[in-house]
């Protein structure tokens, strides 16, 4: 640490001026609120941004395919088993109807039971979740213990007891039995999260000094609560909708999914299953959008999730 | 002698069942004079802030009374009596990065308060009264369309301060406003309030665990130590004869920025001496008292 | 004279984030001699835990760029280092105290255990020998009953004795050089100046050279042997613990110390405040970086970057104020007077100066 040589610096320039301290407290970048800046995050997440294409584009082919299509989803060509071609593009299947069309149907049932099962996962759970915990000790403990009893009943079972009870094919072709079962205990995770949001939120010290305001419950949901939990719950939703995708079309896989001639993707590949070794497009293409679907979901919900880490703000 | 604005007779607040309490404040009985700055110290877990948090109601107490301006804080009942008293008491919070909402704008966290309390409904007027607020505490009106989060620690603190004085209250209550901020940002926080206090005639109670801070701001000082107040009295007093020995072993805790002093100190350790029934607050000195038996307390004055 | 044990040589490191490049360490030289404690003094932001965590490489890598700099350690520069050589040097010759004892402890863990795999790991003893050497170290951090501790876990402790855990977890490869990062700053004073003297006579007993990170210079004053004062990313002021505190020259070190209320200030006065708040680093600022907030600001200031002047052998600054050609500026007046105090108190108990400057 020697001394550096010196410069010959004019005189003027050892004049006392002082300080500008008010500069300092200028905030020089341009204001940005909070969620302008996790989408300006979330663009820079690659994965995110082409799970988000492929879920507009899976969601475009689902609404436009099926009506610009030359080809209904149940109708029968009478060409069987036809490998993929210009006309058919997925080929056809054992009864001679278009792959393609039954692709985008069956996109139409299963982006629709998982969105469905997600809303209804949301209201339940956001619902029960804030109670729980914005309540007192002695409630959200009997609150929590239902969730947990609810928590071990295994959906196969509801799901087959539904069926049966509401019979197959009376409401909605299926439809309901297989939402409801999604439902019974799918909103117990959202609930979970939710509660733990509300629980860490109410102890903050902005909800603190609100409460020291004078702001009552209604007040501190709607400005502190919801605000706060909303990136949280965003994200689980993401997350939810590709698991009920997934647990459609398992079950579907067991045959307890929509009736015919409706077909979702897993009732579609559990067909194509048995055709496998002469005509595997049948299988692969439904299997290639569960597979696409279920990734493009997660990969938007954890850049979404990333997006609104606040360990990453600067 | 100025007016008691606040009384505070066996403040008592357990946490957990109630077979096995945490006695987080276990039975204390103070005064606030109109004006003054009381400082209210000890180490963590002592249950000082537990005190403030209780006085100013986010806690239901276990027993006592709190008796602000004659009138019992924790027996009043309806929405509109609540309102008043809130108007009247305000609190100050430490960590500046978590007592303000990340989705709000400093101008929505300082007008928070009129909404709750249908303030200032005028658009224009209600501007008025935020920039006024901003320029109180040192920011300026642009600051009011920015979020916490574009604001450095001392900028947020004072955002804080702001949004307690928007409903002109007498009595704030400052919970380690400054423990969580730099050195030179906390000496312009302390001048901020300390200037406030004279231009509005303010009541503070000042809690921290920074004794030189403590004895700067402070007319009086509690010192607590697990759950109760071991000795109040004039800050002179407190700092230059101590009695109790838990308050001579935390002053002589505290380090000096003074190298010379620093080589030389010796800290007094402390052993808690469990005290029989009759403990209670004696008078050593005029406005000064200890908390003990009437033997612990000669023994100390003695020693 | 002994041999530095650590060379700090120009030190620059950058930070990747979406606003750009944070500038958080600029140019940051200093050493350390064997046995000695250097304090590095300066609020959030100043670069102070980043110059730390650099010495140790802990920077992430990225979005942390190591931009220049070499740290010569023991006669060999650590930046080059991979992480696998760095690992032999991490918690051996170099081991590192942070704020919060909790977050460095395994919470599943005992601690006698986490104790032993460190000396198992750098040391070639046997099993029941690193079990001796853990429990005399607990005794040596003042833990009473080491055996039974010794089989106890990180929450059976309260904050004050988990820091001595961590103290004799970071000592028990014998280190060369510890590094302390606000190693009480979440503690209580009483707590604090426990884990203070221990440190110091850890020091005494080992000759263990220790960078000690803090904020406060209550503590500084009593740990200290040297002083880096630290702003933007940059030392400003450098030298024994006497010159920093009696005979400061930077601006930034005489509000440090202003800003600090004195046991026997009077309470009518306000405090003397630092204005404003610290650059963003983003951008550093033209010039000296502490002109905007400086009353004393030359005119050069906001132009040119101020050298190192030396004061005496051992006391460097950087600013303009120290140039020949810049006017004389005494110290502010309520620092002086508070420095006077302190030298005052200690006249009169020796009836002589012992102050050089």
């Amino acid at each position: 640490m020697s001394q550096q040589q010196l410069e010959k610096i004019e005189k003027e320039m050892f004049e006392i001026v002082g300080g500008r301290h008010e500069e300092t407290e200028k905030l020089a970048k341009k204001s940005v609120s909070f969620w302008k800046e996790v989408i300006i995050r979330f663009a820079h997440n690659k994965l995110a941004i082409f799970g988000l294409i492929a879920l507009m584009a899976i969601l475009l082919m689902a609404i436009f395919a099926p009506i610009f299509s030359q080809y209904t989803y149940s109708e029968q060509l009478g060409l069987y088993n036809k490998a993929p071609s210009a006309a058919n593009w997925f080929g056809t299947d054992d009864l001679g109807r278009d792959v393609f069309v039954r692709v985008w149907e069956g996109a139409r049932i299963s982006l629709f039971i998982g969105i469905t099962a997600a809303i209804i996962d949301l209201v339940i759970g956001v619902v029960w979740g804030s109670i729980s915990g914005l309540a007192g000790e002695r409630v959200d403990n009997i609150m929590m213990r239902i969730a947990d009893v609810l928590t071990a009943v295994p959906y196969l079972l509801v799901v087959i007891v539904l069926s049966v009870v509401l019979g197959n094919g009376a409401l909605g072709d299926g439809l309901l039995p297989m939402i409801i079962a999604l439902s019974v205990t799918g909103w117990i995770n959202m609930a979970r999260i939710v509660r733990g949001e509300v629980l860490s939120i109410k102890n903050q010290e902005y909800v603190l000094a609100a409460r020291t305001l004078g702001a009552n419950t209604k007040h501190l949901i709607i400005k502190h609560l919801i605000p706060n939990a909303l990136g949280a719950i965003l994200v689980t939703m993401t997350l939810t909708i590709p698991m009920a995708i997934f647990t459609e079309a398992f079950l579907s896989y067991l045959g307890l999914g929509v009736s015919a001639p409706l077909a979702s993707w897993g009732t579609m590949a559990s067909e194509g299953n048995n055709a496998i070794t002469n005509a595997p497009w049948r299988l692969i293409f439904p299997a290639l959008m569960i597979s696409l679907t279920i990734f493009a979901f997660n990969a938007v919900g954890d850049g979404l999730r990333d997006a609104l880490d606040p360990k990453l703000r600067k | 002698m100025a007016k008691k604005l606040l009384e505070i007779k066996n403040l008592t607040q357990y946490f957990g069942s109630s077979k096995e309490p945490v006695k987080a404040v276990d039975g204390i009985s103070f005064d606030i004079y109109e004006g003054e700055t009381l400082g209210l110290v000890g180490e963590s877990g002592c249950g000082k802030s537990t005190t403030g948090r209780s006085i100013i109601r986010l806690y239901d107490i276990t027993d006592g009374e709190i008796i602000f301006n004659g009138k019992d804080v924790h027996s009043s009942k309806s929405a509109n009596e609540m309102k008043q008293f809130n108007r009247q008491m305000q609190m100050i919070f430490q960590d500046p990065y978590a007592s303000l909402n990340p989705r709000m704008k400093a101008g929505e966290i300082i007008s928070e308060a009129f909404d709750i309390h249908g303030l200032y409904k005028n658009k224009k007027e209600r501007l008025e009264k935020v920039e006024s607020l901003l320029e109180a505490v040192g920011l300026n009106k642009e600051h009011a369309n920015r979020y916490a989060h574009e604001f450095s620690g001392g900028q947020r603190q004072r955002i804080g301060i702001a949004r307690a004085l928007s409903l002109n209250p007498s009595f704030i209550i400052a919970d380690e406003p400054i423990s969580a901020l730099d050195v030179s940002i906390q000496a312009q926080v302390v001048n901020l309030l300390k200037q406030l206090q004279k231009e509005l005639n303010l009541t503070y109670l000042f809690i921290a665990h920074d004794l030189s801070m403590v004895k700067y701001i402070s007319d009086r000082i509690a010192v607590m130590y697990r759950g109760k107040i071991v000795e109040i009295g004039l800050a002179d007093d407190i700092y230059h004869s101590p009695v109790h020995p838990y308050t001579k072993s935390l002053l002589s805790a505290i380090p000096l920025p003074d190298p010379i002093s620093e080589s030389k100190r010796t800290r007094i350790p402390y052993v808690h001496e469990e005290l029989d029934e009759s403990a209670s607050l004696y008078e050593v000195a005029d406005m000064h008292f200890v908390y003990g038996t009437a033997a612990s307390v000669k023994k100390w004055q003695n020693t | 004279m002994s041999e530095p044990i650590l060379q700090v040589k120009d030190l620059r490191i950058h930070f990747k984030t979406f606003a750009g490049f944070v500038q958080a360490v600029r140019g940051v030289n200093f050493e350390l001699k064997a046995g000695e404690t250097l304090a590095i003094v300066g609020e959030s932001g100043s670069g102070k835990s980043v110059t730390s965590n650099a010495l140790m490489k802990l920077i992430p890598e990225p979005p942390g760029i190591y931009e220049s700099g070499e740290i010569i350690f023991n006669g060999r520069d650590l930046i080059p280092l991979s992480d696998k050589e760095m690992s032999k040097v991490r918690g051996n010759e170099i081991s590192m105290i942070f704020q919060d004892p909790m977050t460095s402890l395994n919470p599943t863990m005992r601690v006698g255990r986490q104790i032993t795999e460190v000396i198992l790991k750098h040391k070639n003893v046997s099993a029941s020998e690193a079990k001796k050497r853990a429990i005399k170290l607990l005794d040596q951090v003042g833990i009473p009953m080491p055996e039974k501790r010794y089989k106890q876990y990180p929450h059976e402790f309260s904050g004050g004795m988990r820091q001595r855990v961590v103290i004799a977890i970071a000592l028990a490869a014998e280190p060369k050089l510890l590094i302390a990062d606000e190693p009480t700053t979440a503690l209580d004073v009483t707590i604090q100046a426990q884990i203070l003297e221990l440190m110091k006579d850890i020091q005494k007993t080992s000759n263990t050279s220790i960078i000690f990170i803090t904020h406060d210079l209550g503590v500084v004053a009593n740990v200290a042997d040297r002083v880096a004062v630290m702003y933007a990313g940059q030392i400003v002021e450098y030298g024994t613990v006497n010159e920093i505190f009696y005979n400061p020259k930077h601006p930034y070190t005489w509000g440090l110390l202003g800003s600090m209320p004195d046991i026997d200030s009077n309470s009518d006065e306000l405090l003397r405040t630092i204005p404003g708040s610290p650059p963003d680093l983003t951008q550093p600022p033209k010039g000296d970086a502490f002109a905007a907030r400086n009353e004393f600001a030359l005119a050069i200031d906001y132009e040119k970057e101020p050298p190192m002047f030396q004061v005496s052998e051992t006391h460097f600054a950087k600013t303009w104020l120290l140039h020949p050609d810049a006017p004389k500026i005494p110290i502010p007046e309520a620092v002086a007077k508070r420095i006077e105090g302190y030298l005052g108190k200690e006249n009169m108990l020796n009836g002589e100066k012992t102050i050089r400057n």
